[in-house]
């Protein structure tokens, strides 16, 4: 052994706090300032949020622009806490659906169905079991708006740890059983890294979703009353129902200033750091930037007291803990379990089935259900047309920017921040327009589900298309090809796996969207589209959980079905024949 | 001679492994291996891709477990990865997310060694393998070379008895190779590395012959070892001294030599008759070695280790071309020689059209699932035939994967050879010419 390994080996360690000093620079003041700001925030939000639920009487929410920045706050809060519960159930069911073939076999199939049903039908159930949890308090309600947003950002960002977990690179899964990793250490050390970059992107997909159901959860009614907790969404509600535009847009600007906030100090820093967990052997030549992480990076202290944070991970007793050797069953005797499983499992669902069957028909008769699957039909044409019309005006618009880098790189991020907006903060301004020019709402409220989510198609398509090969391009300039021939051999097949995805998000939104579209008002003014979406949507109005769960069914029966029948074909399609490598 | 050289350190009876193909028979990977590796021992295992000595060195490492048989390690039987072996990977198989450092001293976290020690000791294994300065760098900064060092020196830290290697050079450029196989066996003979023994899997003949003490050979399908040859050669070996180039020579005749008692051309490949695995070679590469080979020097007769060293190709690569080229009746195959027949003289010297005509009648002649695809159709009034009729007829014999490639090489030699069409978006197969 060489003198100098050793040597510099005593010099290096203990993490020598004296080496380079503990004083903090100004990176470390500013980074400081933040930590305290966000830890006062949640202190004075915790206060409230341990208030009795009279409290809200007392003080309701009002239209004063001096509550705002609180209301923004505590909406914020409710968001983070949702997303952090959704962390927390993806590293708790991943894993397990990951590792067990038998918990796979009921939580795929489960996520799949979730990831596209809406659920924001079962809103008032949960308003219900909450507040008995926690009579007569606030929390009960804030429990309920968060359990409401965690149910709309948990399943993608499950179902993509899931896929990490079932792709991880076959010669590291070896190394870390060759060298004996226990459970915990493997999870840090190689199953949430390999993770991460997907992970990160559903959450912030999540997020950006859940600002929809933010604004339908946080204005809960449950029978005849009505509660509106404080934030953006209630706030956003009295404005609808006192027909105030000026809040409308007061709001909309305060939702746009927080969406900004946290991207720019959240999200972008995760992002720039978690490009060191691509998997890719080469250097990238594009690194995501952000302003915020280079901060971070040059502050000393913080950085001095995180690293140990790091290695606390092979600290816990946990991470040397060898697990059992459990020797496999023999083939038949396992077989015979698997078949037991699937026995168990189709007994459940039967009997869960039997149940729903049940429940409805106590209320509803044959002539309901096909009122429902008609209805189900014109939401299905709905969102068809929507998607096609959207494709006809994204596509190009999309190439056309993919194919120029210098553009995509502006414009990128502008359709990641429209995606993220709720478009449903838009629809009052769209019912005040159809109302003043008479409009039909059956064909006009119609946009409004898909003004969300048509921007996944837009960056899909960008991102598509500012992958194509040059030389591919050189190729197709040099041929001179005509512009029909163009787009239908070199451009579609070039761009429809990320297509697919995009529309494949894209209608799977709508569906969601109808619950809120098909039904807008503006104070008095409602309009309706007839359609399965203000099906749902009256029928929670008035508490009718028969029509509730009978609706909710239906439409998850369409989504299933046509992801089943239209997206997963095309999509095997496009990955088999036009994957460019 | 002390104690410690005769010590046996990895010992291994009567291992058999096969992989449970549902219906098909169960495929034999590992058949009958068994031998002893002593401490202070290079041994490789040698032979070509698909003969299990990945497989082999897997459940040496405990990271699957044999069908049969028994592994022992210094007399304690293997149930699973203990501390005692460490593995280098052919792809490196390096954590991007972690630095050089992080990298190296996975082990030592995994099993609990202290940070004031864990950090020493990679240290000292970084330096060792000449790693310095690189302690913070990721892995995607480093060149080929400098992460298979991180790999090495990530295997070595922990202090294993047995070093085990699957083709650790063999995603390296030649240059990158060679310096990094003469580092290591430099460290090996000064004593330096704190390992017992090293057992390195290869299909490269002269990287087996320049480093180690002892090459089983192994033959493919399935695998067994056909031969044990000591070579005991001094270090520093070199390649062109010509007792090194006869042991090279010899392997190579092994490797090439037919089992006696067996007709030429069968188990040439696994399986008879249309249930032959067939390798996807390309045309081009058929057409190329057959007028390399016509051409000068060779005249139609060239010796394999000097042929391979021509044209930079490892026996992975050789040995499936010159086997396709023997079951066409296009070349022989003879103690380490290859021979053009008089058929490829004719075809090199032919133009294209004569050339398909040509290669279309030894396809059908002597490839039996190629003339029988060509029965079939010729028999249909339609002159179609779905191809998963094919796929499920081969799937009785040999795994879905490997009926896939047979069908992938058969359908590219027919379109060469205008034989009969395949059309893959109806997946059908039809005597149909697209003009």
């Amino acid at each position: 052994m060489n003198i100098r390994a050793v040597s510099s080996a005593v010099r290096t360690w203990p993490l020598s706090l004296g080496q380079r000093g503990v004083l903090p620079n100004v990176y470390d003041v500013g980074l400081f300032i933040c930590i305290a700001a966000v830890f006062a925030a949640i202190a004075h939000a915790g206060r409230e949020i341990e208030a009795p639920l009279a409290r809200l009487d007392l003080a309701p929410v009002t239209l004063e622009i001096r509550h705002l920045p609180d209301y923004a706050l505590r909406t914020t809060l409710r968001m983070f806490a949702a997303i952090l519960v959704s962390l927390a159930f993806t590293f708790v069911v991943a894993p397990l659906a990951a590792k067990s073939r038998k918990a796979a076999l009921v939580i795929v199939p489960a996520l799949d169905v979730l990831q596209s049903v809406p659920v924001l039908g079962f809103l008032t159930f949960t308003v219900i079991f909450f507040m008995r949890l926690f009579p007569g308090r606030q929390l009960g309600i804030e429990c309920a708006a968060i359990f409401a947003i965690f149910t709309s950002q948990a399943w993608n960002m499950t179902f993509s740890f899931y896929q990490s977990l079932r792709t991880l690179p076959r010669d590291l899964d070896e190394v870390s059983r060759h060298f004996r990793l226990s459970a915990w250490l493997r999870f840090w050390r190689l199953e949430v890294p390999f993770a991460a970059p997907g992970l990160i992107w559903n959450t912030m997909m999540s997020m950006s979703g859940s600002w929809f159901f933010v604004v339908a959860s946080e204005a809960i009614t449950v029978g005849d009353t009505t509660v509106k907790l404080p934030g953006i969404g209630s706030w956003l509600a009295v404005a609808i129902d006192e027909r105030n535009v000026q809040a409308v847009v007061v709001a909309v600007l305060a939702m746009g200033a927080v969406i900004f906030a946290y991207d720019q100090l959240l999200f972008r820093p995760i992002v720039a750091w978690a490009d060191k967990f691509r998997f890719e052997q080469t250097a990238a030549q594009q690194r995501p930037k952000s302003w915020m992480y280079d901060i971070v990076r040059r502050t000393r202290l913080v950085r001095r007291l995180v690293r140990p944070l790091g290695q606390l991970i092979a600290r816990l007793p946990l991470a040397t803990a060898q697990p059992r050797r459990r020797r496999p069953l023999p083939a038949g005797l396992a077989r015979a379990a698997d078949l037991l499983w699937l026995l168990l499992v189709v007994c459940v669902l039967a009997y869960a089935l039997r149940e729903i069957v049940d429940y409805v028909a106590a209320a509803l008769n044959w002539t309901d259900v096909t009122t429902v699957v008609w209805l189900g039909f014109l939401t299905l044409i709905r969102v068809v047309v929507l998607i096609l019309l959207a494709s006809l005006i994204w596509v190009p618009i999309g190439v056309w920017i993919g194919l120029r880098p210098v553009v995509a790189e502006r414009v990128q991020p502008i359709a990641q921040f429209l995606a993220a907006f709720p478009a449903n903060v838009l629809f009052p301004i769209a019912v005040v327009a159809i109302v003043a020019f008479r409009l039909s709402p059956n064909f006009w409220l119609s946009p409004l589900m898909v003004l969300g989510t048509q921007w996944y198609i837009l960056f899909n398509v960008i991102a598509g298309a500012s992958a194509f090969p040059t030389d591919l391009r050189e190729a197709s300039t040099l041929f001179r090809l005509r512009p029909w021939q163009w787009w239908r051999e070199v451009m579609l097949p070039a761009i429809l796996p990320y297509y697919v995805t995009g529309a494949l998000t894209a209608s799977g939104g709508s569906w969601n969207a109808s619950i809120v579209a098909e039904v807008s008002s503006w104070g008095d003014t409602k309009l309706q589209a007839a359609g399965i979406g203000s099906y749902i949507a009256q029928a929670s109005e008035v508490a009718d959980y028969h029509r509730v769960v009978l609706g909710v069914a239906v439409m998850s029966v369409y989504v299933v079905v046509v992801n089943r029948l239209l997206w997963r074909p095309l999509y095997t399609y496009a990955e088999r024949r036009t994957r460019l490598d | 001679m002390d104690a410690m050289q005769t010590a046996a350190l990895l010992q291994i009876d009567a291992l058999r492994h096969v992989y449970p193909s549902g219906d098909a028979p169960d495929r034999v990977i590992l058949d009958d291996v068994g031998f002893t590796l002593r401490t202070h021992e290079i041994v490789a295992l040698l032979g070509r891709s698909g003969c299990g000595k990945s497989t082999l060195l897997r459940i040496i490492a405990g990271l699957m477990s044999p069908s049969a048989g028994a592994v022992r390690i210094d007399g304690h039987p293997v149930d699973g990865p203990s501390g005692d072996v460490a593995m280098v990977f052919q792809s490196f198989a390096l954590f991007p997310w972690l630095t050089v450092l992080e990298n190296v001293e996975l082990g030592l976290e995994a099993q609990g060694v202290p940070p004031a020690v864990r950090h020493k000791r990679a240290l000292a294994a970084i330096d060792l393998i000449g790693l310095d300065g690189f302690e913070t760098a990721f892995p995607k900064e480093l060149s080929g070379g400098m992460r298979q060092r991180v790999g090495l020196a990530r295997a070595l830290v922990v202090h294993p008895k047995l070093l085990l290697m699957d083709e650790p050079f063999s995603a390296l450029d030649v240059l990158t190779a060679e310096t990094l196989r003469t580092d290591l066996i430099d460290l090996w003979c000064e004593g330096r590395m704190p390992i017992g023994s090293i057992l390195m899997v290869t299909h490269n003949i002269e990287e087996a012959v320049l480093m180690c003490d002892r090459i089983l050979v192994f033959s493919s399908n399935p695998g067994r070892i056909v031969a044990d040859i000591k070579v005991n050669l001094p270090q520093p070996r070199a390649r062109l001294d010509p007792e090194f180039r006869q042991r090279v020579d010899d392997i190579y005749g092994l490797m090439t030599a037919r089992p006696t008692g067996r007709p030429s051309r069968d188990g040439l490949f696994p399986g008879t008759g249309i249930a032959m695995v067939l390798p996807r070679v390309s045309t081009n590469v058929l057409s190329g070695l057959m007028e390399t080979l016509a051409a000068e020097p060779y005249h139609g007769q060239a010796d394999l280790p000097a042929l391979a060293a021509h044209l930079q190709m490892e026996i992975d690569d050789l040995f499936p071309v010159a086997e396709t080229l023997q079951l066409l009746r296009f070349a022989d195959m003879a103690e380490g020689d290859i021979r053009l027949t008089e058929a490829a003289q004719r075809f090199v010297k032919a133009e294209l059209d004569e050339r398909k005509k040509l290669f279309a009648q030894h396809l059908t002649a002597y490839v039996p699932l190629a003339a029988h695809i060509k029965r079939v159709l010729d028999d249909r009034q339609s002159h179609r035939a779905p191809a998963s009729r094919f796929r499920d007829e081969l799937e009785d014999h040999m795994s879905e994967e490997l009926a896939v490639n047979t069908l992938r090489a058969v359908v590219s030699w027919a379109r060469y050879g205008e034989v009969f069409a395949y059309d893959e978006d109806t997946d059908v197969f039809s005597l149909d010419n697209p003009g």
